[in-house]
């Protein structure tokens, strides 16, 4: 026996809007991040370009996260 | 009741083409916040690259001293091209009076269209997009430009304009 995922359907829906609300604004900062340093990066400045990467990459991982989680209400 | 709540029977198409909408919305938010992943991932990845790009550029040596042109072949209010360092792209010597001189990369910095002197002006022009720059400071004034024009440090030795260093600015 399966067992049975502890949300509506109804519900996951909602979820996987308010996850996807979530990731689509965490995508957009990493745009602007990127565009951010690429002016630092041709304006000879370097100094951001760290900490900025590192921002991306958690952003990523929080995304992945979210997708991780995402999956896991499925079953 | 019909699944658009229209009431009356239901046709026939959907009893053998049932479409089960909160199913569909679950797979279409989830497909779609997958799909995002490769996008975050792009960002993470080009920005991992400018680190790199960067660290490359830091640990590179600057460019050599070299000579760029006589004082007295440069006419005040002349213009000239130079490269520096040789095999770079073009870069712009203006003599703006009798003691000054000032040299920027020729490419501007909104979509790298060669700019123009307009020394009676006190300007430097992009014709591309109307862009203009500060003769002497080389920075935006007016147009789509945002960053300066990178600048070529110059010296005056024994008659020669020389060129030192090449300085890129965000401001």
């Amino acid at each position: 026996m399966t067992p049975r995922s502890k949300f509506a359907r109804t519900q996951k829906v909602t979820i996987a809007s308010g996850i996807l609300a979530i990731v689509a604004l965490i995508v957009v900062l990493q745009l602007w991040l990127f565009t951010a340093s690429m002016n630092a990066f041709l304006g000879g400045d370097a100094g951001v370009l760290g900490p900025a990467a590192a921002a991306s990459v958690l952003c990523l991982g929080l995304n992945l996260g979210l997708l991780r989680y995402l999956y896991g209400l499925e079953r | 009741m019909t699944p658009d709540a229209r009431g009356g029977t239901e046709p026939h198409w959907r009893r053998d083409f049932p479409i089960d909408w909160p199913e569909a919305q679950w797979v279409a938010r989830r497909e779609f916040v997958k799909f995002l992943m490769p996008v975050s991932l792009a960002f993470a990845v080009g920005q991992l690259w400018l680190v790199w790009r960067g660290w490359q550029r830091s640990a590179a040596p600057g460019p050599p001293v070299a000579r760029i042109a006589r004082v007295s072949d440069a006419p005040v209010g002349g213009a000239m091209l130079f490269e520096y360092p040789v095999g770079s792209p073009s870069r712009l010597l203006v003599r703006v009076d009798g003691a000054t001189f000032v040299a920027y990369e020729q490419q501007c910095t909104h979509l790298t269209c060669p700019v123009l002197p307009a020394v009676e002006r006190g300007e430097l022009v992009c014709p591309c997009h109307h862009g203009v720059f500060e003769l002497r400071t080389g920075r935006p004034i007016a147009g789509p430009p945002r960053r300066p024009l990178a600048r070529v440090a110059l010296d005056v030795r024994d008659g020669w304009v020389v060129a030192t260093g090449i300085e890129a600015r965000t401001a």
